[in-house]
């Protein structure tokens, strides 16, 4: 048979595969996955049972908690972040203006999952950024494979995930983490590149090990960089959450798909907005904390 | 005495590229940088590199940019791995080394300053300080005391808890210094260690280096490009051209003796009547007119000895012992001298 369908084939139309093979071809697939997932969905599923457990938990954790308290951390982390009052107040009085227009609960729910998800994107980008650093051969495979990552319109692969786990937290969750892991990793390995030859070297002259090399002199001069990349991760994993909500995320998202579905504007307009708010709010504070973290490299010969 | 040598570099060869061994044999038979690059795209680094460092010595290496001095530097401590050649030090082969016996030998045996510092700026100069030592495995308290006493020793109290950015060039290299001194190696390494500071700074670090290095008779191996650098503070010197090595010896051969133009355009703008030293010059029979000078005494002093003393010739002793006279007039003619024809006429010490 044929490869190309001749009878098709004008100057204006190119080489294309005959329908029938090209129908096969997508038929197996779906075919082949769809027997992958019978088998393995449910393993799957057990697999990844505990992660939804600790989602559940942590949401309802932060939605059972007192409001001033939640406050209270709010405040106090972006004080410890920023060391400023006027973000810590902003930080707070935001917050209660998000309870005030009702939107506390989804919050919560969206605080959750980004939370959750921005932890395992550093927990697994982290070193997977420093093998890639370590590697070139590891950077070659998986440049490409994190360029696929953030450019795949996110619905394409909600298709098997949701094939493989159905609808709800985790698919969800890993669907933000397919989008949000990229910058982390790639941050990673980029600040670790980037560490000066010379210290290196010198690290070496003074006989340190990989180990004492890595955490002492690569890892701590690579931090500006890392943190760049856990600013980005937070901030991509917030711009899913109304995507995840497709699938059954709970949180902010829910009720903007709402919205768009009845052209509500205010509450679509109101939901959009506190996400933003919460945005704003983690750029501001982690920005802030990281920059303090190497105000040391500024040349302030002063005392 | 009976000079003791520290580290032994034989017939060391560096041919940078995937294939360097197989070109070793090419570079021996006559092969130049040039061909080899043009030919096979490897990059000649080092050849055919003898060289004694004395212990308890400043051996000074030096040569331009490109010449391969730091290439050299860094193979004492097989921070780069030679293609072909033996290392010696105190009798050990450095190259025999298992990965853990080098990793001590970088621990204990020798330690590095570099040219452009590389400290590590997220630790303060007192955690600088301590890097080497506790690489060593020393507690950080008893790391911190020694480092605090080297910093003292190289200036610095009172900046224990400052960042290296905070601190001028010349600071940092005093930090590079101390950390390199607190692990108590014999053997200390500086690559270019002072090219980056301003020629004032750099006759200070000068100073200190020498201030320091005659109560710790560590054995020295300084990199450097400057000349008055290397003569100041070189017991011995040896010059790179091409990853080869052109001449070695005391500072004295060097400026009497170039071995070739490369070396004479170096010397070409020094201050000769302060390198010279009056047991260097041809003596005649002596005679006792005139001032009596150590052997040792440069022709600057010697010239202003004389001139102060409204006399015009020298005899010249080297302890009790009479070597010979010499006049103002073949003192100022040594002086200023082209370079050119110092070699012919003036015989080594």
């Amino acid at each position: 048979m044929s490869l190309i369908d001749w009878n098709k084939l004008t100057i204006t139309e190119p080489p294309v595969l005959p329908r029938e093979l090209l129908r096969n071809f997508k038929k197996g697939i779906d075919g082949a996955f769809r027997d992958f997932s019978r088998s393995y969905g449910e393993a799957l599923e057990n697999f990844f049972n505990p992660l939804l457990m600790f989602l559940k938990w942590f949401q309802d954790l932060l939605v059972s908690t007192p409001w001033p308290i939640i406050l209270l951390i709010i405040g106090g982390l972006s004080w410890i972040g920023s060391r400023s009052w006027k973000m810590s107040l902003g930080a707070v009085l935001a917050f209660v203006a998000i309870g005030w227009m009702d939107m506390w609960e989804d919050t919560m729910a969206t605080l959750a999952i980004v939370s959750v998800a921005t932890l395992l994107c550093i927990a697994i980008g982290i070193p997977i950024g420093i093998w890639m650093s370590r590697s070139d051969r590891a950077q070659r495979i998986i440049t490409p494979v994190l360029d696929v990552m953030q450019t795949i319109p996110s619905f394409v692969y909600l298709i098997p995930v949701v094939m493989l786990l159905g609808i709800g937290k985790v698919p969800g969750l890993l669907a933000v983490m397919i989008y949000a892991s990229p910058p982390i990793i790639r941050l990673t390995n980029l600040g670790i590149r980037l560490v000066d030859a010379e210290v290196l070297e010198a690290a070496d002259a003074f006989g340190s090990n990989y180990r004492q090399k890595l955490f002492q002199v690569q890892i701590p001069l690579a931090l500006p960089n890392i943190f760049a990349g856990v600013n980005q991760t937070i901030m991509m994993s917030l711009s899913m959450v109304v995507i995840a909500a497709m699938i059954g995320v709970p949180g902010l998202g829910v009720p903007v798909l709402r919205a768009v579905s009845n052209q509500y504007l205010a509450l679509g307009l109101m939901n959009g907005l506190a996400i933003v708010a919460i945005a704003i709010i983690f750029d501001r504070v982690s920005q802030a904390y990281g920059k303090r973290l190497q105000k040391h490299r500024e040349g302030d010969h002063g005392v | 005495m009976v000079s003791k040598v520290k580290i032994k570099i034989n017939d060391l060869y560096k041919i940078f590229g995937p294939k360097g061994e197989s070109h070793v044999e090419k570079v021996k038979s006559g092969m130049g940088k040039p061909e080899l690059l043009e030919k096979h795209s490897h990059v000649l680094g080092l050849q055919n590199i003898n060289l004694d460092i004395i212990e308890g010595k400043i051996q000074v290496i030096m040569g331009l940019s490109g010449s391969g001095k730091s290439t050299l530097i860094r193979h004492i401590n097989r921070l780069i791995e030679p293609t072909a050649g033996q290392i010696y030090i105190d009798d050990v082969d450095v190259l025999a080394m298992s990965d853990e016996e080098l990793m001590n030998f970088r621990r204990f045996k020798a330690s590095m300053v570099f040219q452009k510092f590389a400290l590590l700026p997220h630790r303060t100069v007192l955690a600088n300080t301590i890097y080497g030592l506790t690489m060593q495995g020393v507690e950080v308290k008893d790391a911190e005391e020694r480092a605090a006493h080297w910093l003292k020793r190289v200036g610095l109290d009172g900046f224990e808890d400052r960042y290296p950015a905070q601190l001028s060039g010349g600071m940092q290299q005093r930090v590079g210094l101390a950390r390199a001194l607190a692990t108590d190696a014999d053997i200390l390494l500086m690559d270019e260690a002072f090219s980056a500071l301003d020629p004032l700074i750099r006759s200070d670090m000068q100073g200190i280096l020498l201030e320091l290095q005659e109560e710790l008779h560590k054995t020295i191996v300084f990199i450097t490009h400057d000349l008055d650098e290397a003569l100041r503070i070189g017991d011995d010197i040896a010059i790179l051209r091409d990853g080869r090595l052109v001449q070695q010896g005391s500072s004295q051969d060097i400026v009497l003796n170039p071995a070739d133009d490369y070396v004479a355009d170096f010397i070409k703008d020094i201050n000769r009547s302060r390198v010279l030293t009056v047991g260097t010059l041809p003596l005649k029979k002596v005679s006792s007119k005139g001032i009596t000078l150590s052997n040792d005494t440069s022709l600057e002093d010697a010239m202003k000895a004389l001139v102060e003393a409204k006399k015009d010739s020298v005899t010249v002793v080297k302890g009790d012992e009479k070597l010979g006279s010499i006049s103002m007039y073949d003192i100022v003619h040594a002086a200023t001298r082209s370079s050119e024809t110092a070699g012919e006429a003036v015989t080594y010490r």
